[in-house]
């Protein structure tokens, strides 16, 4: 079977965004950028589902920038067999991310798309769902273990009480939870054999999606910051306070 | 324009969240609905319908909603959806799970895990693992929407208002329950307690974990855990506080051998007081603490389950 896998470019995971001085927008100039920490399990899981004989082709696709390419040389480096690069220059929402990416499982025909649960830039959690409701497939959200059967995928979802197994009717939309598998680092070699792959660019407006804004960002601010704490000498000190300063206990 | 809350509910009980949720959606200003889905609900409908702010509690009653699937409860509530100009639920694993879907469905974005509501159009969220606050509007007619239950107040009790039924749509037939393996707890709920006390890579194992239990007795505290802790396999993922595990914000965090990774700070940052117990004097944890104590935490546990 065919896997889908789309991925993001965000800003590292490791640097802390900052908010621009005219408060427009998080400021990205001069940011180190990397794949979204979410779609780096989603490629390894299709990669492994790949080595395990049931999937035949890994397709990644990303929408974006040109730099956004970037990521899919990654994906393809850790062995993506095909990629597909909707280019845009505009900043997308959820929503149009996902209609746009409905059209490219109506082309490739995947029977699993696995996404990341979120991204970490807009943590907003939306897509893979998005993508199931418009492709009418089944969903398996924050997945920790995805076992593909013959016509079905039983996914185990990380949710709030603890572990939950629901069946899907293949094809179907999987979103991928941090503990569902290690990414591998890609090889040299394979960063070398990446650069010959196949990869494909469309152009986000010919693909027929309405991309007007749903959202309008207003303002960003800097979160609140918390008022410098003192330290404490032991333990006696630190009932004390929580008593008598703090009345929290 | 009215508003349409979907309950979320656990063992025949409405969880904490959902109260939450509805201090958010009255604060929209419209009439509050809230939608309850799920098998055997009669207990919990009279529990619904005496939470302030609440007009009319709507039942669905059918197995296709008995462990809320995405598919059946997105379809439910979209046959419901023409009555309503606001849909809102909590940020929890239910919610996120179906609410894009009930989204996507109608064509609208969704304003995901909100943290304040400006007015019925625009609203404040975290981006960036709460590094940065968005204040966004909504320019669809109809507005999807999750709620970061740490961030409301819980709603307090009214007399009971009318429960009606509405009609099942049944199931969508793209998934079904297979099983489920719930983390066995009693102490209180991680996302609701007052207090709560985390470990993190610094207890070394999970049978250190035990050291938490005491101080945790004594303040009715859940316990938590730093996504390193998870990882290295102390204690199960559910317990985890952070960007990707649960958003927390008691009166009370204590962080013990945490060293306080931007993932984890995104999870407690708004607690009201937080305590920081670790042996490294630079660990950034510190900058978010109001007390913090710098020493062994081997040395130091034992010492506050007796001075409390």
């Amino acid at each position: 079977m065919k896997v889908l896998v789309p991925i993001k470019r965000v800003i590292d995971y490791n640097v802390k965004a900052r908010v621009k001085a005219d408060k427009t927008d998080v400021d990205l100039a001069n940011v180190k950028m990397a794949m979204n920490p979410f779609c780096e399990i989603a490629i390894e899981e299709a990669i492994r589902l790949k080595e395990a004989g049931t999937a035949t082709e890994v397709v990644a696709v990303t929408i974006g920038n040109k730099s956004s390419q970037e990521q899919l040389r990654t994906a393809l480096a850790l062995g993506a067999d095909k990629a597909i690069h909707i280019e845009t220059e505009e900043k997308l929402e959820s929503l149009h991310v996902a209609k746009l990416l409905s059209k490219i499982v109506e082309q490739e025909s995947p029977e699993l798309v696995i996404l990341g649960k979120q991204s970490i830039d807009s943590d907003n959690n939306q897509t893979g769902q998005m993508l199931a409701a418009l492709t009418g497939r089944g969903q398996g959200t924050f997945a920790s273990k995805v076992d593909v059967q013959a016509g079905t995928v039983n996914v185990t979802r990380e949710v709030d009480g603890g572990l939950q197994t629901v069946a899907l009717k293949l094809p179907a939309i999987v979103t991928t939870d941090l503990r569902l598998n290690e990414p591998r680092y890609a090889s040299l070699p394979n960063i070398m054999k990446a650069k010959r792959k196949q990869l494909d660019v469309i152009a986000a407006d010919s693909l027929g999606v309405d991309l007007a804004p749903r959202v309008q960002l207003v303002e960003v601010n800097e979160p609140e910051k918390r008022s410098g704490g003192i330290i404490v000498e032991d333990v006696a000190t630190l009932v004390e306070k929580l008593k008598t300063e703090a009345k929290v206990i | 324009m009215k508003t349409l809350v979907i309950a979320e509910h656990d063992k025949g009980v409405l969880k904490p969240e959902t109260n939450k949720t509805i201090t958010a959606a009255v604060k929209l200003g419209f009439d509050v609905d809230l939608l309850l889905a799920g098998e055997n609900l009669s207990a919990m409908s009279e529990q619904a319908a005496s939470i302030a702010g609440v007009s009319n509690v709507l039942i669905a009653d059918d197995t296709a909603y008995a462990h809320q699937l995405a598919e059946n409860l997105a379809d439910l509530v979209l046959s419901l959806a023409d009555n309503y100009s606001h849909i809102v639920a909590s940020a929890t694993t239910t919610g996120k799970n179906f609410m894009p879907r009930v989204a996507a469905l109608l064509d609208v974005a969704q304003i995901s895990e909100i943290i304040d509501v400006i007015d019925a159009d625009t609203f404040k969220r975290p981006i960036y693992a709460g590094n940065a606050i968005a204040t966004v509007k909504s320019l669809d007619s109809k507005k999807v929407i999750t709620v970061r239950a740490s961030s409301f107040d819980v709603a307090s009790e009214q007399a009971p208002v009318s429960v009606t039924s509405v009609t099942c749509k049944g199931s969508v037939g793209l998934s079904e329950f297979v099983s489920e393996e719930q983390t066995e707890s009693e102490r209180p709920e991680l996302t609701a307690a007052p207090v709560v006390i985390s470990g993190g890579r610094g207890m070394q194992n999970g049978e250190n974990f035990a050291l938490l239990n005491g101080i945790a007795d004594k303040l009715g505290a859940a316990i938590g855990a730093s996504r390193a802790a998870v990882d290295a396999g102390f204690v199960p993922n559910d317990m985890q506080v952070g960007q990707t595990g649960k958003i927390v914000a008691p009166d009370l965090y204590i962080a013990v051998g945490i060293s306080g990774a931007i993932q984890h700070l995104a999870g407690m940052k708004d607690s009201k007081v937080i305590v920081a117990i670790n042996k490294d004097p630079d660990a950034p944890i510190f900058q978010v603490a109001d007390y913090g104590l710098v020493a062994d935490l081997f040395d130091v546990l034992p010492e506050l389950e007796t001075a409390l």
